[in-house]
């Protein structure tokens, strides 16, 4: 296949990257946007099965997505200068200004000159006892579940964790039919009321979140409570949770179990961007410390769908080389950043939950590393050259996060590809220097 | 307390010499500047293999082979040691002569092999691609898990009274038994043994030592592909160059079911990142012989650096000119399967008992020039 050029090249379709995406083909710039899904939207704004065709490879019918709002979707469609490229991965970065691209059929090159990562972020699984039976998944894991077509209604189903994803996701969960039990969320019912009163800064989150609640009503929201043990036989059957002091069994279908989220940061490991507290490290316009990198939304901290759009909107203009334009949304991007440290704040876990595994609990599942076998380590190098923790089918996408919160191991050592590649794709010969721009 | 023995480096190499000293009731010490086996030995394919290029290759993996085969049973299954064979893939006529002057050498040295017609080898490796001559068969040869073989070992000295001291980063040696850390402590042993892989120049300056860099990549789980440890016969060609950059075909089932691929050699690349256009010259020669490959998902490819001499064979004994210190290291591509030989041979030149194995091939005073060069005056002006 012949390598692909752009100027802009955008990574991840969610808010970030189709707000990126917006604001460099409005400045007459021209923008290359590649995510995984079929559709855009992200996980926010995640495609249903009705979405139109799956298949879509131009840009109006990819864009049809009723959960976008439909401003930005009537704004995507006009832009000129808009490649997609849906259902493809990033896999690899050969050399700075190329990235290879894997779909269903082909792999091929693609020279930028400019790089937006978008690329989001995913759950932070925790293993307690029973963690891995059928039925149990992660909160928002299951909200993805429904969009994609899993039918829950009738089910009882209780969720579990912390954040406001817990909300989300039992909202749709609702909608979707389903008897939400309970929301059990680990934070102390003094955060939660800090939480809410610092809210009076965002008022439009205040509103959100009042809409989630009233969607909710009914439903019982229990702070200062954590899941102690799935229990089943094969399959889920009942939740052992905690409850104050109280500890408590209940019987359900499904349970969803999400601690927070935790940046995607392959892709900008693989470019040698630097970290910081696990995202991207950016100045004031969204530059990681590699030239001509920017990194948006969650990659480069998590603070929730605003942030995103904003960030992406800076981050394109300023690759756009609206440089002015981006530069005045700097406060805004602080309020949303002090928003972010309200909510980091407000949800820190409570100690408690880094104690749940037993010594038989799985820790990585594609490895059937057990948290017993890891006690015998102090750092996740040595961990995992000794157990072979994260070294599955995951890269320890999951078990990674999982034990720099259990053990306070920092992460280190991703290698190439940035996720599982058919050795065809890595075989690509074609490629061909960027131009020089 | 003066030790025995102070061992800088636990590699498989350091782990094996802690190990047989240990057996030997000497007082032993381990210092590891990071992580015990995370070095070299993390990157291996561990490939347990009889290689013939010299006679002195052959003697010290033939009697590596074997060690590890008598103690198979004692490792823990993590180790995941499988006596899978080697078959050594003839792709013409020209290498199945090859194969045939390899099966006589090896049975002179009362090594088992069978020579496979095409046909045969088809029969037991299906996924091959067709076409080719035929192979030789090494049943009894095997592959294992480094890190954690070459923990179990250092475990074994440890379990034998032998101490690891971890963060203990060693700047400078010298012939009176010294040993000076970064941390600003020095110990004292009646010998000191340099098993610190390719850093050992840093600490015995002049030392004929390069890093040959070399790439490997493992598949999601396939069980049952593939059954032998695959190798084309022109590797040792590949692992024998002296400059330039090579790939040859190498495929490891592994006990998980995932393919293990390599491999490459280069010099002259201290970049631990991807060489990509090697890597993709390494994986095009391996689709070679097995197409079927493009098809399976790779899940992660790494580097790693072989502490090669120019002869290839490994530097065992004193340092030249030198009474009280040792080397143990220079064991390039071969490192896994020779670490028990390596062991027991520098732990009799230790004690002064004969070694079962003519020690002279690998005595570091066989690179003259290098003697020559490097009194032990400058050696420890140059490190202290
Ligand atoms: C499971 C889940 C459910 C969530 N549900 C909600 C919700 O209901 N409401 C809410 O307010 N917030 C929700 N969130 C929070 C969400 O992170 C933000 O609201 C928002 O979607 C963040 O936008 P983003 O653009 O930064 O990232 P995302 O929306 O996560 O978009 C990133 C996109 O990049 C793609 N991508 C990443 N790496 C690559 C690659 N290498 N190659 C190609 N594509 C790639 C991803 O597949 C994804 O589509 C959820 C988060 C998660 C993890
Ligand atoms: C890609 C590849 C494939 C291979 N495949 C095979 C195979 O199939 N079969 C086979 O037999 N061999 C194979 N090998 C070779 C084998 O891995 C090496 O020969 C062997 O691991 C070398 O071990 P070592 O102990 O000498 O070095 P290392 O494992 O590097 O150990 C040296 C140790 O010394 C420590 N150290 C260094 N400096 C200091 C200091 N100043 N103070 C304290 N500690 C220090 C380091 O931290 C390290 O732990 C392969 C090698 C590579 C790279």
């Amino acid at each position: 296949m012949s390598d692909l050029h752009t100027e802009i090249a955008i990574v991840g379709a969610g808010p970030a990257g189709l707000a990126a995406a917006l604001a460099v083909c409005e400045h007459g710039r021209a923008a290359c946007l590649i995510d995984d899904n079929p559709k855009p939207g992200g996980q926010i704004w995640r495609a249903g099965l009705t979405a139109g065709s799956r298949s879509a490879t131009n840009r109006e019918a990819w864009l049809t997505n009723p959960a976008i709002p439909a401003e930005l979707t009537a704004r995507l469609a006009r832009v000129e200068g808009l490649r997609v490229l849906p259902a493809a991965r990033v896999v690899a970065t050969q050399n700075a200004g190329s990235l290879l691209l894997e779909d269903a059929s082909q792999a091929r090159y693609l020279h930028y000159q400019k790089l937006i990562v978008a690329s989001g972020a995913r759950e932070l699984l925790l293993p307690f006892p029973g963690w891995t039976l059928p039925g149990v998944t992660g909160a928002g894991g299951l909200q993805a579940l429904v969009k994609q077509g899993l039918d829950v209604s009738g089910k009882r189903i209780v969720l579990a964790g912390s954040g406001p994803l817990l909300l989300a996701s039992a909202a749709t969960l609702r909608a979707a039919g389903a008897q939400v039990l309970l929301i059990a969320e680990q934070a102390a019912s003094r955060q939660l009321a800090g939480f809410v009163w610092s809210l009076r800064h965002w008022p439009a989150k205040l509103a959100q979140a009042a809409r989630l609640r009233w969607a909710l009503r009914g439903v019982p929201y229990r702070a200062g409570s954590h899941v102690l043990a799935a229990l089943g036989k094969e399959r889920l059957q009942s939740v052992r949770l905690q409850q104050g002091q109280h500890v408590r069994e209940l019987a359900c279908d499904w349970l969803g179990v999400g601690f927070g989220l935790v940046p995607n940061t392959e892709l900008l490991q693989a470019l040698g961007c630097a970290l910081q507290d696990g995202s991207a490290k950016v100045d004031a316009l969204l530059q990681c410390s590699q030239p001509n990198v920017f990194a948006v939304g969650e990659a480069c901290g998590i603070g929730g769908v605003d942030k995103a759009l904003l960030e992406g909107r800076m981050a394109g203009l300023a690759a756009a080389g609206q440089v002015e334009a981006a530069q005045a949304l700097i406060p805004a991007r602080a309020h949303q950043l002090r928003f972010a440290a309200q909510l980091a704040h407000h949800f820190s876990l409570d100690p408690a939950i880094r104690q749940l595994a037993d010594a038989q609990t799985l820790v990585c599942r594609c490895e059937d590393v057990r948290h017993g076998d890891l006690l015998a380590y102090n750092n996740w190098r040595e961990a995992k050259l000794q157990t072979r923790c994260g070294m599955g089918a995951c890269q320890g996408r999951i078990c990674g996060a999982a034990c720099a919160t259990l053990y306070g191991w920092p992460v280190t050592g991703s290698r190439p590809p940035i996720q599982p590649t058919r050795l065809g794709s890595l075989l690509q010969l074609e490629t061909t220097e960027a131009p020089s721009s | 307390m003066t030790v025995d023995v102070l061992i800088i480096g636990a590699g498989i190499i350091g782990s094996a010499v802690a190990e047989a000293c240990a057996r030997r009731g000497l007082c032993v010490q381990v210092l590891e500047a990071g992580i015990p086996a995370a070095g070299t030995t993390a990157a291996g394919m561990g490939h347990l293999v009889v290689l013939d290029d010299n006679p002195a290759e052959l003697a010290l993996s033939r009697d590596g082979l074997a060690r590890w085969q008598a103690r198979q049973h004692a490792l823990p299954s993590q180790a995941e040691y499988r006596a899978c064979g080697t078959l050594w893939l003839a792709r013409d006529d020209e290498e199945m002569a090859e194969a045939e002057r390899k099966q006589i050498l090896l049975r002179q040295h009362g090594l088992d092999s069978q020579l496979l017609t095409a046909d045969e080898l088809r029969r037991c490796e299906p996924a091959l691609v067709n076409g080719l001559a035929g192979a030789l068969r090494r049943p009894d040869e095997a592959v294992l898990y480094p890190p954690v073989a070459s923990r179990w070992l250092l475990s074994q000295a440890e379990a034998l009274g032998a101490v690891l001291l971890r963060n203990a980063e060693v700047n400078c040696v010298n012939d009176e038994g010294e040993v000076s850390l970064s941390d600003g402590r020095t110990l004292r042993a009646a010998n000191i043994i340099v098993a610190a892989g390719n850093q050992s120049t840093r600490l015995v300056p002049g030392l004929p030592l390069k890093p040959r860099k070399g790439q490997l990549l493992i598949t999601e789980r396939y069980p049952a592909t593939v059954h032998h440890q695959l190798v084309e016969l022109g590797y040792i060609r590949s692992a024998h160059t002296n400059d330039g950059d090579s790939v040859a075909f190498n495929v490891q089932p592994r006990a998980t079911g995932q393919l293990l691929i390599g491999s490459s050699r280069q010099y002259n690349d201290l970049d631990s990142g991807l060489n990509w256009p090697l890597l993709q010259r390494m994986l095009a020669r391996a689709c070679e012989y097995l197409p079927g490959l493009l098809a399976l998902q790779a899940l992660r490819s790494w580097t790693g650096f072989r502490p090669a001499t120019p002869d290839k064979l490994p530097l065992l004994g004193r340092v030249p000119g030198c009474q009280r210190l040792w080397l143990a290291t220079g064991h390039e591509g071969l490192g896994i399967t020779t670490a028990l030989a390596s062991g027991e041979l520098l732990a009799d030149l230790l004690c002064n008992t004969r070694p079962s194995l003519d020690p002279h091939p690998y005595d570091p005073a066989r690179f003259d020039t290098w003697t020559a060069a490097t009194p032990i005056q400058a050696v420890e002006a140059a490190t202290c």
